[in-house]
């Protein structure tokens, strides 16, 4: 089944038009065929902050529906990268990048697209739990009704809240503050939230290093259900749960470079999880993988 | 010091009976500078209301709260004119209320601009130019005002709306002088708007940067996030800013007393001359005779439970939002 044609999308009254009005890619359709999937492509993607870069030369395939997994040490970037994903670095004073971030075949920096439509197709998810102080439902609405969504905002704000395996919890208390729920309660109101206005890839930034065991589980679980309808980039200092979630990881590190006292992040390698935990190419993976990096 | 060098042991259990003396002393100290707060505060309403007395009691409260005429009388000793102060009441009331509408918008939006749009290299000397407006003298402000603004901006304005549509309501008909509520109203709101853009930015700033990421992150605009995450999360800051700007509008004696034109009739429209509290007390109380500097003191009293009623108004709100927005059930 074509995993575009689910209630939420359904819902919405007015189907979001392309980011870039003159075609819509074709590739969605065209792709499902092929064994892999592309969704989002990096080429030599580069993030400077001001005269500093961050990341440089970072170029690999995002593949549709699928889990994708940031690893690295603390700096090397992941965070970085990922923002480069939907325009979030645009917010940052002095942040620029260049190389090009592919979103179905459209080059995302493309100087026609609009940041604010880039978002609402590839939604994020913070490292902190961040709900408004608003209601549980206001939370969830508030994505549609920037969109102008009125009709069916219950229906929609229920389906996100099922997706994000919340609803069960919260049913009863629509009425109360976000803020009232537990941490992990909280993280997955934030997914509800990134779901209701329909993005078809999700960014997670640690989004569980704030939560206990149970709740770190309750979210993973959660990924791995959304995948099917998902494509995810998740950032994780977690080995186990990079390797637990993610059907592919990518390695990073800091690029030392003592003529000029720089540190820069650069791409090791990205490969099938299986093989990166298990069989990785380049010694610098494994040895961070197993613990032997500095 | 009374006592011997103490042990070691004494000192390690009974600590230093220096720091120990010392402790009362200055908590003392404290507490006659926080009560000193309190006695000015009751010194100035018992003193006064005492003085005023005589001129509530003849009239009574409603009478002079909602009295049209004011006549003085020259007595030393008994009050014989007649005392209503509902035209001073309604002036004030109306400038300030007028100035608010004006600047409050205004300051939201300039300090908006100066914490999310302005580029870097502005966002500094727009701040220090709105500081420096907050620290001009009222004097300077009443004088610009007298000089220039009323004649070339404020006058041509009323003569503009008075002459729309809109100058068919009373409250806005002609013919337009140049000392007016008006006047007043616009110079007041030029006169706390810093302070209300002031503190605007700070609350605006206060926004934590998740709850804007979060909006962003889900395709809202510039706008939408100023708009629905910046501005509700700062309402109660937002408030305060207003009451100060409101208490400051209220107070505001000099350039009011200057530009209104102090007439004792209630005029209908807001651009003919009419008068305030502060103002009529700023412009009667060097050559008044007894019983109108009583007849003054009351209205100085009326003005400070205005005053204080809008601070707890204020606080009501503000706590009222609080209760609603952060954890427990909303509505
Ligand atoms: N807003 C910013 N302005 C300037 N430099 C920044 C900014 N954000 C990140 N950096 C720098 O860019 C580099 C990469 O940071 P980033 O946060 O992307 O790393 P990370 O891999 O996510 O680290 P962590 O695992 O600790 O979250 C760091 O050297 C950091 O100091
Ligand atoms: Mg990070």
């Amino acid at each position: 089944m074509d995993p575009r044609t689910s209630t939420a999308r359904d819902l919405d009254p007015a189907p979001m038009a392309p980011i870039r009005a003159e075609h819509r890619p074709a590739s969605a359709e065209d792709a499902d065929t092929s064994p892999v999937d592309v969704h989002v492509t990096l080429d030599e993607v580069s993030v400077h902050y001001g005269p500093f870069t961050a990341v440089r030369d970072v170029s690999f395939d995002v593949h549709r529906n699928s889990i994708t997994a940031l690893i690295g040490p603390s700096g090397c970037g992941k965070s970085t990268l990922l923002r480069t994903l939907n325009r979030m670095n645009d917010l940052v004073p002095g942040a620029t990048t260049s190389g090009s971030v592919t979103y179905n075949g459209e080059d995302i920096y493309a100087e026609e697209v609009d940041p604010v439509e880039v978002r609402r197709r590839i939604g994020m998810v913070f490292q902190k739990p961040n709900p408004f102080p608003k209601s549980i439902y206001d939370n969830v609405a508030f994505g549609p009704r920037l969109n102008g969504t009125k009709r069916g905002l219950d229906e929609l704000v229920e389906h996100s809240l099922q997706r994000a395996a919340l609803w069960d919890e919260v049913k009863d208390k629509l009425s109360q503050s976000g803020l009232s729920l537990s941490g992990g309660q909280q993280q997955r109101l934030c997914i509800a939230r990134a779901i209701a206005v329909n993005p078809d890839v999700i960014l997670m930034d640690e989004p569980c290093s704030a939560l206990d065991p149970i709740a770190t589980l309750r979210i993973e679980e959660l990924m791995k259900d959304m995948a099917s309808e998902y494509t995810i980039v998740i950032v994780t200092h977690n080995m186990q749960q990079a390797a637990r979630v993610s059907d592919r990881t990518a390695f990073f590190t800091v690029d030392m470079d003592n003529e000029r006292q720089d540190r820069t992040g650069v791409l090791v390698e990205i490969d099938q999880t299986d093989t990166i935990f298990t069989n990785a190419t380049d010694p610098r993976t494994e040895g961070y993988i197993t613990g032997r990096f500095g | 010091m009374a006592t011997s060098p103490p042990t070691t042991e004494r000192r390690s259990l009974k600590g230093s009976t220096r720091e120990r003396r010392g402790d009362p002393i200055f908590r003392a100290i404290l507490m006659v500078a926080a009560s000193s707060v309190l006695l000015i505060l009751a010194a100035m309403i018992i003193r006064t209301s005492i003085e005023a007395w005589p001129v509530f009691a003849k009239e009574g409260i409603w009478g002079f709260l909602t009295g049209r005429q004011w006549s003085v009388g020259t007595s030393r000793s008994e009050v014989t004119g007649t005392y209503g102060a509902l035209p001073f009441i309604y002036g004030t009331l109306l400038i300030s209320f007028i100035a608010i509408v004006f600047a409050v918008p205004l300051a939201i939006g300039i300090a908006l601009f100066t914490n999310e749009l302005a580029p870097s290299w502005l966002k500094r000397p727009l701040t220090y130019t709105v500081d420096t407006l907050a620290m001009v003298p009222s004097v300077v402000y009443a004088f610009v005002g007298m000089y220039f603004f009323r004649i070339e901006v404020w006058a041509p304005v009323g003569q503009f709306i008075a002459g729309t549509p809109a100058g068919e309501v009373p409250f806005l008909s002609g013919p337009v002088l140049l000392s007016s509520y008006w006047s007043a109203a616009n110079i007041l709101a030029i006169m706390i708007l810093p302070i209300i853009t002031a503190i605007c930015r700070d609350v605006f700033a206060q926004v934590p940067a998740d709850e804007k990421n979060a909006a962003y992150a889900m395709g809202a605009t510039r706008w939408e996030v100023m708009s629905k995450i910046i501005v509700p999360h700062s309402f109660s800051g937002i408030v305060g800013a207003t009451m100060l700007g409101l208490g400051r509008a209220l107070g505001e004696t000099l350039a009011v007393a200057v530009l209104i034109g102090s007439t004792r009739d209630m005029t209908s429209s807001v651009f003919q001359p009419g008068d305030a509290m502060t103002a009529l007390i700023a412009n009667t109380f060097q050559d008044a005779h007894p019983e109108a500097i009583w007849a003054l003191l009351a209205i100085g009293v009326t003005l400070f439970f205005i005053t204080m009623a809008v601070n707890i108004t204020a606080r009501l709100i503000v706590a009222r939002v609080n209760t609603r927005v952060s954890g427990g059930a909303v509505a």
